[in-house]
C-alpha cells in the first residue's frame, strides 16, 4: 500500500494524522468525564495507529514508475474489506436485536446491551458502515474507469475513506455509550457530525477532479448518480443536523428545530437518506456492474435520463408520507402521498431499464451466481419501490404505519435490493481489483445468493405477516363498538414472526460471513491473472469502457 | 399502445435527450442541475411549516419541561425509547379511543428534537402521564416482566441505582433557550437545586420549582427512594408529565376522523 506513496506524500499523510490525534487528545482532555472524552481516545488510537503504519514505511523504496498509467485501487481494495467486516457485524447486530424482541432477556447486564441502544448500531452498521464503504469503494473504481483517468491524489482518496470510518466508529460506539441525538439514521452527535462533512466536501473534491480528468467526452450514468448521492446526502445532512451543542466538552446536543418543523426536517432527511444514499449511489452500483457483468449495453439510454431526474426530483418531496394523520399540516401528507405514487414511474423505469438490459443474457443469470445477485436486485429494487408507493397512500399508511410492515418494507429494500446488488458487484469486483483468475470458491457463491434469498423471503414475509396482524388487532372492535384487544394482545400475536425474522436474519449473516470468506481466500490462494486493457486509455482505443450501445 | 401514449410527448422526449446529451458533458452543470432539482420539493415543504401561522396552535399557557423531566427525557433519549415508543397518536378512531385525544402539534412545541417515533413495538406514550402510578413505572422500568409478563421490553433497573447528574444541566437549558425554549436566567441558574427539589418534597428547594414553573408541578420521591435523586426519579417525572404540558387536546374535545 505505501510503496504507490512518494516520500513527500507519506510526510503529509503522517502530518494529517499528527494533526488527527492532537484533536484526540484536545478531545480526550476537555471531555473529560463525558462520553465526548472516551472518544477522544478512540481518535487518539485511530490516528495514533495510521501515524504508525505510515511512519514505519516513511523511507521505505518510493515508486519508480509512472503512476499515470494505471487506476489507483489500494484503497478500493480496502474499502471493499472495510465494507464486508462491517457487514458482518451490523448484520450481527440486527439478528442480536431482532433475537431480543423474541427472547427479551439475550443481553449481558448492564445498560448498553439494551434494545433501544443497540439498534442503531445494527441500522448505522448496516447503511453506513456497509452502504456507506461499499458505495465510496465502487464509487472509487467506477469513476476511474468511466473516465479512463486515474484519481488526481494519493491521500485525498485514503482521507475520504478513512476518515468516513472514523465517523462510523464514533457513531457506533456513541449509540453503546448513550449518546445520540434520536433523529432516526441521524444519531451521531455534533462533533461526528462536523467531522463527516469535512470528509464528504474532500469527496466531493475528489470526485470532480476526477471527472474533470476524464478521456471520454461524456460523464457515464453511474457517475451523475454517484454525484447525486454525494451533493445530496451533504444537503440533507447540514440541515437536519443543525444543534447547539449544551457544552463544547460535551457530546449532548439540542436539534434546532421542535416538534412538528422538527418532524418534517427528520423524514425530509430519513426518507432521503433511502433515496439518496440506498438508492442513486446503488443505481450507480447497478448502472456498472449490470452491463459489465452481462457483457450488454444499457437498454436504453433515455430511460436512464427519465428515471435519474425523475428520482433527484421527486424523491425529495416524499419524506411527509411518514406522518400520514399526524398533527403535521394536512397539505404537506397529501404532497408527500402524491409524489410517492409519482415516484414509481421513474423507479419502475430504473428497475425496467436493468432487466431489459439482461435480454440476451438471460443464460448467464442462470450460469453466474454473480450477475444473478445483481439481477435479483433489480427486481427486490421494482417490488420495494412498488411497495413503498402503495403505503404511502393514506389510508393503506393508517395501517401500516408503526406496524412491522414499515420494518419488512426497510428490509425489502435493504437485504433485497441494497445488500444484493452491493454483494453482486463486490463479486464482480474482487477479481478485477486484485487482479485474480477468478472467485475462490463458485460454490460459495451460489451458496451465498441462495442463503441470501431464502433469508431475504422469511425475513420480508414473517414482516408483512406480523405488521398486517398487529395493524388489523389495533383497529379491530367488537360487536359492542370497544376495542377488541389490548396491546398486550397484538404483542403476544408476534412472537412466532419475531422468531421468524430472527431466523431469516440469521440466514442472511451466514451469507455475508462466507462473502467476506470467498474475498479473503480469493485474495490468499487464487493465481494472479491481469485483467486485459485495465488501465488509463485515451478513448480512441479499441477496448470501449463499457459495452458499446447498439 | 405505449407508444400511442406517448407519442404527444416524443417531440419533447427527444429534445431532453439531446439537451442532455449535451449537458452530460459538463460536471458543474450536472452539479447544479441535482442541486436545483433536489432542492425545490424540500423548500416547498419545509420552509412553510415556520411561516404560516397556523401550523402550531397557539396556546399562551404551555408549559415548559422542568430541568428533572427534561433530564428525564434526556435519559429516554439516550436509552433509545424512541425506538419503540412512538409520541404521537394519529387522527384515527382506534388511537383516539386507544391513547386519547389526538396529538397537537403545540404538544411538542418545545421538544428539541421531536420524540413522535416510526414504530410500536410497544404502546404509544404521547398521553401516559398520570395514567399509572409513580410506583408501578419504577417497579415496570426495573423489570417490566414483573407487571407484563408478555413484554418484551428491556430492564433498566440501574436507573434506580444511578445517581442523577446535575451539573451539566444549566449549560443544557442554555442551548435549549438558544433553540428556542422560554427558559429564563433564573431557571438556568438554579436547575440543579430545582432537579432535586423536584424530588425532594416539603423542602424549600421543593417550593422554589413551585414557584418557577407553577403551582401544578408534580413534586414528589417519583423513585420512591427518600436517600438521593436518581435517574428513575427524572425519567418517571419525564413519564408522568407527558401529555400533561397543556390541556387544549382535552378540552377543544377533538372528533375521530372516521
Amino acid at each position: 500500500m505505501m510503496s504507490n506513496l512518494t516520500g513527500a506524500e507519506r510526510t503529509t499523510a503522517m502530518t494529517i494524522a499528527g494533526f488527527g490525534a492532537l484533536i484526540g487528545l484536545a478531545m480526550a482532555a476537555a471531555g473529560h468525564g463525558d462520553p465526548m472524552g472516551v472518544h477522544g481516545w478512540i481518535v487518539l488510537a485511530f490516528f495514533g495507529v495510521l501515524f504508525f503504519i505510515v511512519a514505519s514505511a516513511l523511507y521505505s523504496p518510493e515508486p519508480v514508475e509512472d503512476r499515470a498509467l494505471s487506476y489507483y485501487d489500494d484503497p478500493t481494495k480496502v474499502g471493499i474489506i472495510l465494507a464486508l467486516i462491517w457487514a458482518v457485524v451490523g448484520m450481527f447486530m440486527g439478528v442480536w436485536v431482532a433475537s431480543q424482541l423474541a427472547w427479551p432477556d439475550l443481553r449481558f447486564e448492564g445498560a448498553w446491551s439494551g434494545f433501544g441502544r443497540l439498534r442503531p448500531v445494527h441500522t448505522s452498521g448496516v447503511i453506513f458502515g456497509f452502504g456507506g464503504n461499499a458505495l465510496i469503494a465502487t464509487s472509487y473504481h467506477i469513476m476511474q474507469r468511466t473516465s479512463r483517468a486515474r484519481m488526481p491524489g494519493q491521500i485525498s482518496p485514503w482521507f475520504v475513506l478513512l476518515g468516513f470510518n472514523l465517523f462510523c466508529i464514533l457513531a457506533a460506539s456513541g449509540y453503546v455509550m448513550g449518546v445520540t441525538q434520536s433523529k432516526e439514521y441521524a444519531e451521531a452527535e455534533w462533533y461526528a457530525d462536523i467531522w463527516l462533512v469535512v470528509v464528504w466536501v474532500v469527496y466531493f473534491i475528489l470526485y470532480m477532479r476526477t471527472l474533470s480528468r476524464r478521456n471520454e467526452p461524456h460523464i457515464y450514468v453511474a457517475n451523475w448518480y454517484y454525484l447525486s448521492f454525494i451533493l445530496v446526502v451533504a444537503i440533507l445532512h447540514i440541515v437536519n443536523n443543525l444543534a447547539v451543542p449544551a457544552s463544547w466538552t460535551g457530546a449532548k446536543s439540542y436539534s434546532l428545530f421542535s416538534g412538528v418543523q422538527d418532524a418534517m426536517t427528520q423524514w425530509w432527511y430519513g426518507h432521503n437518506a433511502v433515496a439518496f444514499f440506498l438508492t442513486t449511489g446503488f443505481l450507480g452500483m447497478l448502472y456498472y456492474f449490470l452491463p459489465k457483468r452481462a457483457g450488454r449495453p444499457i437498454y436504453s439510454y433515455r430511460l436512464s435520463i427519465l428515471s435519474f431526474w425523475g428520482i433527484v426530483f421527486f424523491y425529495i418531496w416524499v419524506g411527509s408520507h411518514h406522518l400520514h394523520y399526524t398533527a403535521l399540516p394536512h397539505w404537506v401528507q397529501t404532497l408527500g402521498m402524491t409524489f410517492s405514487v409519482m415516484l414509481l414511474v421513474p423507479s419502475w423505469a430504473s428497475a425496467g431499464n436493468a432487466l431489459m438490459t439482461l435480454n440476451g443474457a438471460w443464460g448467464k443469470v442462470r450460469d453466474d451466481a454473480t450477475l444473478r445477485f445483481m439481477m435479483m436486485a433489480a427486481v427486490f429494487y421494482g417490488l420495494s419501490t412498488f411497495e413503498g408507493s402503495f403505503m404511502a397512500i393514506r389510508p393503506v399508511n393508517g395501517l401500516s404505519h408503526y406496524t412491522d410492515w414499515t420494518v419488512g418494507h426497510v428490509h425489502a429494500g435493504a437485504m433485497g435490493w441494497v445488500a444484493l446488488i452491493t454483494f453482486g458487484s463486490i463479486y464482480a469486483l474482487t477479481p478485477v481489483l486484485w487482479r485474480r483468475e477468478t472467485m475462490y470458491s463458485w460454490k460459495a457463491v451460489e451458496w451465498h445468493f441462495w442463503l441470501a434469498l431464502s433469508g431475504t423471503v422469511i425475513y420480508v414475509f414473517s414482516m408483512w405477516n406480523s405488521g398486517i396482524i398487529q395493524g388489523l388487532m389495533w383497529r379491530t372492535y367488537t360487536e359492542t363498538g370497544t376495542l377488541k384487544f389490548s396491546f398486550v394482545d397484538s404483542l403476544v400475536a408476534m412472537h412466532p414472526y419475531y422468531i421468524a425474522r430472527a431466523f431469516g436474519g440469521l440466514l442472511f449473516l451466514t451469507g455475508a460471513c462466507i462473502c467476506l470468506w470467498n474475498v479473503v481466500m480469493t485474495i490468499l490462494h487464487v493465481p494472479q491473472k491481469a485483467p486485459e486493457l485495465d488501465y488509463p486509455t485515451s478513448s480512441e482505443a479499441m477496448e470501449p469502457a463499457l459495452p458499446a450501445a447498439e | 399502445m405505449f407508444k400511442t401514449i406517448l407519442k404527444p410527448f416524443a417531440k419533447l422526449f427527444d429534445f431532453q435527450a439531446r439537451t442532455h446529451y449535451r449537458m452530460e458533458r459538463h460536471s458543474m452543470a450536472l452539479t447544479a442541475g441535482i442541486i436545483v432539482a433536489a432542492s425545490i420539493g424540500g423548500f416547498v415543504e419545509i420552509a412553510p411549516l415556520f411561516s404560516i401561522d397556523d401550523t402550531v396552535e397557539d396556546v399562551p399557557d404551555m408549559r415548559i419541561y422542568t430541568p428533572l423531566e427534561q433530564a428525564g427525557r434526556d435519559i429516554y433519549i439516550r436509552e433509545g425509547c424512541y425506538a419503540c415508543h412512538s409520541q404521537m397518536i394519529r387522527s384515527l378512531r382506534d388511537e383516539v379511543e386507544r391513547y386519547g385525544p389526538y396529538s397537537l402539534a403545540v404538544e411538542s412545541k418545545y421538544d428539541h428534537p421531536m420524540l413522535w417515533g416510526s414504530k410500536r413495538t410497544g404502546p404509544d406514550l404521547a398521553r401516559v402521564g398520570d395514567k399509572f402510578s409513580d410506583d408501578w413505572q419504577v417497579r415496570h422500568l426495573v423489570n417490566p416482566r414483573n407487571l407484563v409478563p408478555e413484554s418484551v421490553m428491556p430492564q433498566y433497573a440501574f436507573l434506580l441505582e444511578t445517581e442523577l447528574k446535575t451539573s451539566d444541566m444549566p449549560g443544557r437549558l442554555a442551548a435549549l433557550r438558544a433553540v428556542g425554549v422560554p427558559y429564563t436566567d433564573e431557571m438556568i441558574e438554579n436547575a440543579e437545586n430545582d432537579m432535586k427539589g423536584q424530588a425532594r418534597p416539603e423542602t424549600e428547594a421543593a417550593d422554589a420549582v413551585m414557584d418557577r414553573y407553577g403551582d401544578d408541578t408534580a413534586v414528589r420521591f417519583f423513585d420512591g427512594r427518600r436517600d438521593r435523586v436518581t435517574e428513575m426519579d427524572a425519567v418517571v417525572a419525564y413519564l408522568q408529565i407527558l401529555g400533561n404540558l397543556t390541556d387544549l387536546a382535552q378540552t377543544s374535545q377533538p372528533q375521530a376522523e372516521e
